[in-house]
């Protein structure tokens, strides 16, 4: 029977001090015992909330109770069979504003703590002798364009209803943001690889250094390559900048460059690696979303003395998941919250020396619904850096929709999709994650992948 | 993995390669680059399409030794192969046909004129290439260019072969009315200097004139924004929305500047790589 704690049991984590200089991972997962302690929290809801607030629906209180069982096998097939990435989004979800969310426990108690069951679960799951053989049992094959989480999702969703899937990736690694973007110490890139390996071992073929859009046509794709659906999931991967005076001085990064720089290129290994990175004593990190915790928290462990958050509206509106700003503050990362740049100072050599900001307050909600920032007169000032990086959100990237005849876009450059399929306005091209959603999360991108696999299985069934 | 069929150097610092990438060769335009990686823990780096011959599947490239990975390039040989190669990327040269084109190569940018000329040859352009160098050893492609543009011209800096003196003094003749004539448009590609040099030159006679810019890059495909260029005031990336942009538009000062943002680094690198390769010297700089 569940057993009533109020407080979920503890993730074993890195000692701040010690983790703000390096890039394992924070968290250390739980042990079996910390599982079966955390499992028996549930209350085996007759109508599990938990499951409405997951995108993906996974059944947690199913694979809750097996773990609770010290049945991990079938916790692991549950989990696996409702999330193809659970050991990702274990560690990346946003739990407390989904899963978590909903749970009957949170309110007066805290909630189960399913991400951490999660992970738990499918690190598992890693440590066991798979015997995965490839199943491609039909004749149709599909292209999945691009080999972030919506479309590794989608790829081993086809490969489990037998197609032959390729997915095609720009970069010459596949993961997209998985690898790109999150830093090693919130998400391993052994685990990335191991992920991708079962794709792999499914029989899904990654052919990298290929752009759709450039390289191939989506029209070669299915036309002369005879593919018989695409899924597209190209990201949000075009950064946004400010437009302020200064933004092209040396020294500003978007938040992707810098974490492409050190995740992708491996930049904190140079000269070992060749690709560079400069990161001074200073870093300020515009936005507070989870790619700018990734990035501040990146500059601390790149050796900055101080690494800050500048954010024109409060933490109330700050989008990055709790966890990581907790752990943004146990690593000493500072706050500018309120405060809006205005401009990057020249230290007269074309380097960035410091930023200009204003103070703001909040008025009344705006149409994004969170209060609109107002700028408080006279309240300049500057704060001395040698970085500026930039994490206020990204957007659909151009390239393939430019080359692209009949794809129908929205004004903000998302491609358009049914919410149900996937269904673009190409007859058997598919999209989703966040080339339709714009910057989203990865669980949100992962659910569409898989809906769309689903959708792509049910048109290519003759039809009985 | 992307294999060597060819390998020819040009000068010696600058090496002309071939290679096997049929899917590249198939969709390659003018003004197009590849990024390519040589090495686990190499760069991405951007070169230039020289050339492509579709029904071979094969593109031409031309490296120059500037920094670590140019030097790791220019030490392979046929057979060799190059780790990742991806492409073709950015935009093509975008000029209306008719008229008379010149080309303008500086240094090793020459060698993206190659098909430039050819296509513009095709297109019924009458067709100039200016190229120029410090010297006559350090010119490059010249036959190759004569096959496919109706005039060749050379410049070297030292007077060691064709006109005496810069490109920029012989496009101003040109626009005189000299030699070729004046030219409808102008596309200058090799080092920013040279470029911006150009963009001056004909920019009071209101010729089109659009310039290569080689920026820092990592991805190639409009994701990390390093590679952003100020035209016009605006910020554009290089990637995308280039690498061609209008000569008169292009905030050189800031371009510049953000291209030795790594010099130290890129020195660092480029020891490394000389020592790794047995070889010393060299200062360092992006390949175009």
């Amino acid at each position: 029977m569940p057993v009533r704690r109020t407080d979920k049991t503890a993730m074993p984590v890195q000692d701040a001090q010690v983790r703000a200089h390096n890039f394992f991972e924070v968290n250390g997962g739980y042990s079996a015992a910390h599982a079966a302690f955390e499992a028996e929290r549930c209350l085996r809801c007759q109508h599990p909330l938990c499951m409405d607030g997951c995108p993906v629906h996974i059944p947690i209180r199913d694979f809750i109770h097996a773990v609770a069982a010290g049945n991990l096998p079938d916790a692991a097939r549950i989990l696996r069979t409702a999330n193809p990435i659970p050991s990702i989004c274990g560690r990346v979800c946003p739990q407390e504003s989904q899963c978590e969310a909903e749970c009957s426990m949170g309110g007066r108690f805290n909630p189960v703590a399913i991400g951490h069951l999660e992970r738990f679960v499918a690190d598992w799951e890693r440590t066991q002798a798979l015997s995965i053989e490839p199943a491609i049992t039909r004749t149709q094959k599909v292209a999945v364009i691009g080999a972030g989480p919506s479309g590794l999702v989608c790829a081993g969703e086809l490969a489990r209803l037998g197609y032959a899937v390729t997915i095609y990736e720009a970069l010459h690694a596949p993961g997209g943001v998985l690898r790109y973007g999150i830093p090693e110490f919130r998400l391993p890139k052994a685990i990335l690889d191991w992920e991708i390996d079962m794709l792999k071992a499914m029989g899904v073929e990654i052919v990298c250094n290929v752009i759709i859009g450039k390289t191939l046509t989506l029209d070669d794709l299915t036309g002369k390559l005879g593919y018989a659906a695409v899924f597209i999931g190209t990201g949000a991967g075009l950064p946004q900048f400010l437009g302020i005076p200064g933004e092209n001085l040396n020294g500003v990064y978007s938040a992707n460059e810098f974490l492409t720089r050190i995740n992708l290129m491996r930049a904190y290994d140079f000269p070992n690696t060749d690709t560079p990175v400069r990161v001074g004593k200073r870093v300020a990190v515009i936005g507070a979303g989870n790619t700018a915790m990734d990035a501040v928290r990146t500059a601390l462990r790149m050796g900055a003395d101080e690494a800050m958050i500048v954010y024109r509206r409060s933490d109330e509106e700050m989008s990055a998941r709790v966890e990581e700003y907790h752990h943004a503050i146990e690593e000493g990362v500072t706050f500018h919250w309120l405060t809006s740049p205005l401009e990057v100072i020249d230290d007269g050599s074309g380097w960035a020396a410091g930023l200009k900001c204003q103070r703001m307050q909040l008025g009344e909600p705006d149409a994004s619904g969170r209060r609109r920032p107002i700028p408080i007169p006279d309240s300049e000032f500057v704060l001395p850096v040698d970085n500026v990086v930039l994490a206020i959100g990204t957007t659909p990237n151009p390239l393939l929709t430019r080359t692209t005849s009949g794809l129908a876009v929205t004004a903000k450059g998302c491609l358009l999709a049914d919410d149900a399929t996937g269904l673009t306005s190409k007859t058997m091209v598919f999209a989703g994650g966040d080339a339709v959603t714009g910057a989203a999360t990865v669980i949100l991108a992962a659910g569409a992948g898989k809906r769309a696999a689903h959708a792509i299985h049910a048109n290519l069934q003759p039809s009985a | 993995m992307t294999r060597i069929i060819d390998a020819r150097q040009l000068t010696p610092v600058t090496k002309l390669f071939r290679l096997d990438a049929p899917l590249i060769a198939a969709s390659a335009r003018p003004g197009q680059f590849v990024m390519l990686r040589v090495r686990e823990g190499g760069e991405r780096i951007p070169i230039t399409i020289a050339d492509y011959d579709r029904a071979a599947g094969t593109i031409t490239i031309v490296v120059q030794e500037a920094g670590a990975t140019t030097r790791r390039v220019c030490a392979l040989e046929p057979g060799d192969s190059l780790l990742d190669v991806a492409g073709p990327l950015g935009s093509e040269i975008d000029l209306p046909a008719g008229g008379h084109v010149c080309g303008i190569g500086g240094g090793f940018g020459s060698a993206a004129l190659l098909c430039f000329m050819r296509e513009r040859s095709a297109l019924g352009d009458r067709t100039t290439a200016i190229l120029g160098a410090r010297n006559r050893d350090l010119v490059i492609l010249a036959d190759e260019l004569a096959r496919v543009a109706d005039r060749v011209e050379v410049c070297t800096d030292d007077g060691s072969a064709g006109f005496h003196g810069f490109v920029t003094q012989r496009l101003a003749q040109l626009i005189d009315g000299g030699g070729a004539g004046r030219p409808d448009a102008v596309v200058a590609i090799g080092p920013m200097a040279m470029m911006r040099a150009v963009a001056e030159t004909t920019r009071p006679h209101g010729i089109r004139t659009l310039v290569s810019m080689d920026p820092l890059m990592v991805d190639g495909t409009g994701m990390c924004g390093g590679c952003r260029v100020t035209v016009g005031g605006q910020a554009r990336f290089a990637c995308v929305d280039g690498p061609c942009f209008d000569a008169h538009e292009v905030d050189f000062d800031t371009a510049m500047r953000r291209n030795k943002a790594y010099v130290r680094e890129e020195g660092i690198a480029s020891e490394r790589a000389a020592c790794q390769s047995g070889r010393s010297g060299g200062h360092a700089s992006q390949a175009h």
